[in-house]
């Protein structure tokens, strides 16, 4: 594989998805959340502190889930199924280029588009939550690293069902009932689980630990309290069990998926191709 | 030196099936410096397949060898031979000359190759507009430009002139004559029969099903082409006359848009509706050859 090459590629791609609108949208949004959240958790407390910017973060979570995956899956689902469809991608390797260096140069362009959206969503955020008063930095870092991994896996789910299908329309509606599986019925699920085959908190983290929406979670509220108690049983037995490798096994499952989604998608593109 | 008698592409017992759907069966040939080989069929015939297979896009069973590099195993380098034209060019959201640099920057060419070619296909003028402004025919020629962009030995084109008007398709021509004569390998698929008699020096026909067959051009024209629209100037008074005439005798025959009159006819048998016009006393005052389309 040529990294020059595979940068051009990437470098069109990048340009190709910052010029989606909804990925601004969704950067601005970000931004206008955080800053809209702890302005509510201040007024709400009375006071500018941790425990501020502790609410705004746990309340940001809950926004992040539900966005952060959309943006991967819908940026993800657009790349390959609409060049398969316009005929760019033939055209593209038809060129002298391996399909290894048209796949991870479109990898690389998205990813990179995807995290400029979030850096500057979350960097904005950030700067708003500074200037409403005492920000927790470390844990806020920690929270973007998160959503950035949990982005790019999402990312790599929506490569897979790109290189899947043949229109772009078809690749968008796939990424939207993945994320409502992932979003509300993986909750679902699990609730509807624990309810009727009553699991021990070990088989209930290990399904929770399947879904990267859930590992985020948890790594996210960890950061936040260094505790996971909210979660209620199954989150002491996550603590209880991994200890202070807790955050070291969730980056490495979030890092797994990433791993795992991208080299599928790859599997599916060298085996289709343009068709 | 690279000896003239030494194929730039030589297709061995090209197979491709999808299911039980056998698209290619068993197509051979070769193409040496200064051919032009065309590919000729309907719509699904497998021309796009065989073209697919010969840039090592899909897979296939055979040999397909593009100046000595076997297209399976050494895919990416058989294309550095290539320049390939679509049938329809998708460029993104790109100015000319912003293309040309993303595609010479793929192929490792300089920038500087990119004027002179924008010279030869009159495309210097529009180098500042979007791909996406041009005419079809421009379009067209801005996929050649890619295509010559590393001075490729070996030309493939997907019916690169299937959307182009009359005019743009003789300035296509020109220009792929051009090529040939200096000695670069085409291959095109076409369903036209003007493109195929103007260019190619070899045909091979693909119909679903069966065997690739090579065909010269004449065989070509009896096979699939055996009518002709004959055109006949007649003075107009005597119009409707020619056509009873002629409709009487069981031939097609009506009157086009410039008033003449145009009968379909057997190649063998054109000269036998002069013979009827005159025995019905009808001057024909001046006449046409046209070649009926196959499959448009």
């Amino acid at each position: 594989m040529e990294l020059t090459l595979l940068w051009t590629i990437a470098r069109r791609e990048l340009r190709e998805a910052l010029h989606n609108k909804w990925l601004w949208f969704f950067a601005v949004g970000l931004a206008a959340l955080g800053l809209a959240l702890s302005q509510a958790g201040m007024s709400a407390a009375g006071y500018a502190g941790l425990g501020g910017f502790g609410r705004t973060a746990a309340s940001l979570v809950n926004a992040l889930l539900l966005f952060v995956p959309l943006i991967g899956l819908i940026v993800g689902a657009a790349t390959v199924a609409g060049d398969r469809e316009s005929g760019a991608l033939l055209y593209l390797l038809a060129q002298p280029v391996s399909k290894a260096e048209v796949f991870f140069g479109k990898a690389l362009g998205a990813a990179l588009a995807v995290v400029a959206a979030l850096g500057l969503g979350f960097g904005l955020a950030g700067m708003g939550l500074a200037f409403a008063g005492d920000t927790n930095t470390t844990a806020y870092l920690a929270m973007a690293g998160s959503v950035l991994l949990l982005a790019l896996a999402c990312l790599g789910l929506g490569f897979m069902i790109s290189t899947l299908t043949r229109k772009a329309a078809t690749a968008s509606g796939a990424a939207l009932i993945l994320w409502l599986g992932l979003v509300f019925l993986g909750d679902l699920g699990l609730v509807g689980a624990t309810l009727s085959l009553r699991p021990t908190p070990a088989t209930l983290l290990s399904m929770l630990l399947l879904n990267p929406l859930q590992v985020f979670k948890l790594s996210a509220i960890y950061n936040l309290h260094s505790a996971l108690d909210v979660l209620g049983p199954v989150g002491q037995y996550a603590v209880y069990h991994y200890g202070d490798r807790l955050p070291l096994v969730l980056t490495g499952l979030l890092l797994g998926w990433i791993v795992l989604s991208f080299a599928t998608a790859y599997i599916l593109f060298a085996r289709k191709g343009d068709s | 030196m690279e000896s003239q008698i030494n194929p730039r592409i030589l297709a061995h017992s090209v197979s491709k099936s999808y299911k039980k759907l056998h698209v290619l069966q068993n197509v051979s040939f070769e193409a040496v410096p200064g051919e032009a080989l065309a590919l000729w069929g309907a719509n699904g015939a497998g021309k796009t397949t065989l073209l697919k297979a010969i840039l090592g896009l899909i897979e296939f069973e055979g040999q397909v060898l593009v100046n000595g590099c076997d297209v399976r195993r050494q895919g990416k380098l058989a294309r550095t031979y290539i320049g390939y034209v679509p049938q329809e060019f998708v460029f993104y959201d790109m100015q000319v000359i912003e293309a040309m640099l993303f595609y010479a920057r793929l192929k490792k060419i300089p920038a500087s190759r990119i004027p002179p070619l924008l010279d030869r296909l009159e495309l210097t003028e529009h180098a500042g507009k979007a791909v996406s402004a041009l005419s079809g025919g421009l379009r067209q020629r801005l996929a050649l430009a890619v295509a010559l962009l590393a001075d490729p030995p070996v030309l493939i084109l997907d019916e690169p002139m299937a959307n182009l008007d009359a005019r743009a398709r003789r300035e296509y021509l020109a220009v792929m004559l051009g090529l040939r004569n200096e000695g670069k390998t085409i291959l095109f698929a076409s369903h036209r029969f003007e493109e195929v008699n103007y260019l190619a020096n070899q045909l091979l026909v693909l119909v679903p099903g069966q065997p690739a067959e090579a065909l010269d051009i004449d065989a070509l024209r009896r096979r699939y082409l055996p009518e002709l629209n004959l055109v006949l100037w007649i003075a107009e008074e005597r119009r409707p006359a020619a056509l009873s005439c002629l409709q009487s005798e069981g031939f097609h025959a009506h009157l086009n848009g410039r008033g003449t009159v145009v009968v379909t006819v057997a190649e063998e048998r054109k000269m036998v509706h002069f013979a009827m016009l005159q025995a019905c006393q009808i001057p024909v005052l001046n006449f046409e050859v046209e070649e009926v389309q196959a499959w448009n």
